[in-house]
């Protein structure tokens, strides 16, 4: 199978975008603030000693998992790794217990047993939230095998990092899914550095989206600071999927501004790179100028979003604070289901 | 009121830092993102981003100002409308709750033996085990671990086989012999050479609702795939506030074969019964082989099913019944006596039989305990023999170190402390890397007489 050219997307963004229907471009608008406000406001809850442990922002990613989001429906499945607040919020989980778990609270999706990189829900479809690079890889892809065992015609969302795309078991589970045609997409967000190895330092073909291609897997590369680009390459794919044809990989083309976790100083980049890439390429601020430029959105309306998100996030912050710390009987409990009578 | 920035805490440890520089000085706009200053940390310099938006009214701590404690308020920024005689410092900074000592974890603050009494493992507590009165039949344990499969998915859709060689090979040790032909490629599927792979495929399609049986084609290859077991399979009920659970059985030949040397010779029951989180059973008769497994596979939990190869040829007498089931948990006396009590699993039941046999011979009277499963251990059944009995000798083929011998060790001293007439004994495995010489395999791995003179020396014989 061949696999697809490497995409200059920036010269057919104005196209693309002028294919969706504005409400939808709100929306996404929308939905990145919300993640970009949340991790912001984790950050100084963080830095306010509230939330403990690693902690990892998705700060300028936004457009890949909100892109993707789109181009799915609720019955189709996300798992990912432990840079995953964002991921979360876009499948549609309440702000309030995402962040009630980050600061080990009752109220937080895990109860407090699992903290920012292992949260689930199954109403929405989550399957966390892992903390071992890589090790979501294998389960995305069961999930994807369970998906087309059941007989459905939904896929598995599975994102990795530039890191994890060097680990053996996602050799593993590209050869399987390829092998077995699972509804797997595999979304590697190549946000250039791997806590401070760079692509350049730890791969030998920087091409990611290459790698499948000994398998026959097909693979794009897609800017990720674009969600419209994110979009129409995820539309791409989940077809592909959908129709049986086994797994796609698309190499997302993302920054992150923050650090690798919350004590990561960054050293091992410029000051001018992230402030080139959060000036040129932020894609909250290249959409919010599309909007108002293309005259899809008034300023006002706009506002009004900047505060429902404000509010949200606040209200999130305040729940997580408020809600008590779990009950210490709690210590002993959901380490086994317990059996029903056989 | 003007917004205050505090002092952040840039890492898990921080208690303070230095303020080594401002970006923004008074009358400086401000919107999120923005970095406002640099802090010195005992490990780096890091920058301090705005979450508000407004205008920076008070500078509340100079430039290279060392020792700040976090939390401590360093800058106020005015909202939109608000002057700068609005920026007068809050009097007290209120404490956020994490200053506040933790309560300390009850598990921390009181000894092991009361963390143990807590609610949960006494729920693991197993149901009573049903006597079977009805008919049997001879067959192996191979044919019975078949059986159990079998059995198991013509009752339930969602079990499947998975794993190298289970399908048109029939099995790498002929175990799931005629299943691809009675359930098809769908649900008994031929894997790569990939363990690490297909077991966290495996837990994936478990966290989905399917039950997979993964087949290893011995333990000794599920090391490559330890972390997709404890990490993802064991943990995830946990983490996830208990929704995410996982029913999946992972079963293969443990322990040594015959004659192929270290790496593929290894018993992995202490390994897997120490993690919480997963049930761990290792059977040695036919029947308990097809009850216990049939078991494991209605199980909702990740269990970890140690076979021996050794085993796979003989033949018991086990129940014909679809329905016959033999509960996780549960301990089996499979021969009584009076005089010494010896616990024994999966193969080395039989040598510990073979034992007690030559006992008789010399008077003395040893009740043999199949452990059956090793997590939950049933301490209840060993301890009540050993309350008769007095003495304990425990078997295994693994090694010694932090073996299931040393935990019936601790138990012992917990529970039948006043009740031992001796010393514990544990035969164990040689404490070496397994030999493939035929004379050394044999010195490594416990013998029938070793577990007679162990015997003895606690009857003082």
């Amino acid at each position: 199978m061949a696999v697809a050219k490497r995409q200059a997307s920036a010269p057919k963004r104005t196209a693309k975008t002028a294919r969706l229907d504005p409400d939808v471009l709100v929306q996404m608008y929308r939905d990145m603030l919300l993640i970009r406000r949340f991790e912001e406001k984790a950050g100084q809850m963080y830095g306010m000693g509230l939330i403990g442990g690693f902690c990892h922002l998705y700060i300028g990613q936004e457009a890949v998992v909100v892109g993707m989001q789109s181009a799915i429906t609720p019955d189709d499945a996300v798992v990912t790794s432990y840079r995953d607040h964002g991921h979360m919020l876009a499948c549609g989980m309440d702000p309030r217990g995402v962040m009630a778990e980050l600061t080990g609270r009752r109220g937080g999706y895990s109860r407090g047993k699992g903290g920012s990189m292992h949260m689930f829900s199954r109403e929405k479809n989550f399957y966390g939230g892992h903390g071992i690079v890589g090790a979501q890889v294998p389960l995305g892809t069961g999930i994807g095998f369970a998906l087309k065992y059941k007989g459905t015609d939904n896929a598995c969302l599975t994102y990795l990092g530039d890191g994890a795309v060097n680990q053996g078991q996602v050799y593993e589970s590209f050869n399987m899914s390829a092998l077995w045609k699972l509804p797997v997409i595999y979304i590697i967000e190549n946000n250039r550095y791997a806590m401070g190895t760079s692509v350049q330092r730890s791969s030998a073909s920087p091409d990611l989206f290459e790698r499948g291609a000994p398998y026959g897997i097909p693979g794009k590369q897609v800017d990720g600071m674009d969600v419209v680009a994110v979009k129409a390459a995820g539309d791409e794919a989940i077809a592909h999927v959908r129709a049986g044809k086994g797994p796609y990989i698309l190499e997302m083309m993302t920054y992150r501004y923050r650090g690798h976790s919350m004590s990561d100083p960054a050293k091992y980049r410029t000051k001018e790179e992230v402030n080139k890439m959060r000036s040129e390429h932020d894609p909250i601020d290249r959409m919010r100028t599309a909007l108002l430029d293309n005259g899809w959105a008034k300023e006002e309306a706009l506002k009004a979003i900047d505060r429902e998100v404000k509010d949200i996030v606040t209200a999130a912050a305040e729940f997580a604070q408020e809600s008590p710390e779990p009950d210490p009987s709690e210590l002993f409990t959901d380490i086994l289901v317990e059996a029903k009578a056989a | 009121m003007p917004i205050e920035v505090l002092m952040p805490a840039l890492s898990p440890t921080m208690t303070e830092g230095k303020l080594a520089k401002w970006h923004k000085k008074v009358g400086d706009a401000v919107k999120a993102g923005d970095v406002l200053a640099e802090i010195e940390t005992d490990k780096a310099t890091m920058e301090v981003e705005a979450v508000d938006e407004g205008t920076v009214g008070t500078i509340l701590v100079e430039e290279g100002t060392d020792a700040v404690p976090v939390n401590q308020p360093i800058m106020l920024i005015l909202e939109e409308g608000e002057e700068a005689g609005d920026a007068k410092p809050a009097a007290a900074a209120p404490a956020p709750p994490a200053q506040v000592e933790p309560e300390p974890a009850p598990a921390k603050a009181e000894p092991a033996r009361a963390a143990r009494a807590e609610p949960a493992p006494r729920k693991e507590a197993p149901a009573a085990e049903p006597e079977y009165t009805g008919e049997t039949h001879s067959i192996t344990v191979r044919e019975a671990l078949r059986d159990a499969m079998s059995e198991e998915m013509r009752r339930d859709e969602t079990v499947l086989l998975l794993g190298e060689e289970v399908g048109e090979y029939q099995g790498a040790y002929k175990v799931s012999q005629g299943m691809l032909q009675e359930f098809g490629a769908k649900r008994v599927i031929d894997t790569p050479i990939t363990e690490q792979g297909f077991a966290g495929l495996g837990v994936g399609a478990g966290f989905m609702g399917l039950k997979p049986i993964v087949e290893f084609m011995t333990f000794n290859f599920a090391m490559q795939a330890i972390d997709q077991i404890i990490n993802s399979a064991a943990k995830t009920l946990y983490m996830s506030g208990g929704q995410m659970g996982c029913s999946i059985v992972f079963r293969g030949p443990n322990g040594a074969a015959s004659r192929v040397a270290a790496q593929h010779s290894q018993c992995y029951a202490s390994w897997y019964a120490h993690c919480p989180g997963l049930k761990v059973v290792s059977p040695w008769s036919a029947a308990d082989a097809k009850g216990l497994l049939k078991a494991a596979i209605r199980d909702p939990n990740p269990i970890i099913f140690l076979e021996h190869e050794l085993l796979y040829g003989q033949s018991f007498d086990v129940p014909t019944d679809p329905d016959f089931i033999v509960p996780i948990g549960k301990a089996k006396v499979v021969r009584a006596g009076s005089h010494v009590t010896i616990t024994a699993f999966s193969r080395m039941v039989g040598l510990a039989l073979d034992a007690a046999a030559k006992l008789a011979e010399e008077g003395i009277e040893a009740e043999v305990i199949d452990l059956r499963t090793l997590r939950p251990l049933d301490t209840e059944t060993v301890v009540a023999s050993v309350r008769r009995t007095n003495r304990l000798v425990s078997v295994e083929e693994g090694w010694p170190y932090a073996g299931i011998g040393s935990e019936l060790s601790a138990v012992m001293m917990e529970q039948c402390f006043d009740d031992l007439d001796a010393p514990v004994v544990r035969v164990t495995g040689a404490d070496v890397p397994l030999p493939y010489a035929a004379n050394l395999e044999k010195l490594a791995l416990p013998q029938v007489d070793h577990i007679v003179e162990a015997a003895k020396a606690v009857c003082y014989r």
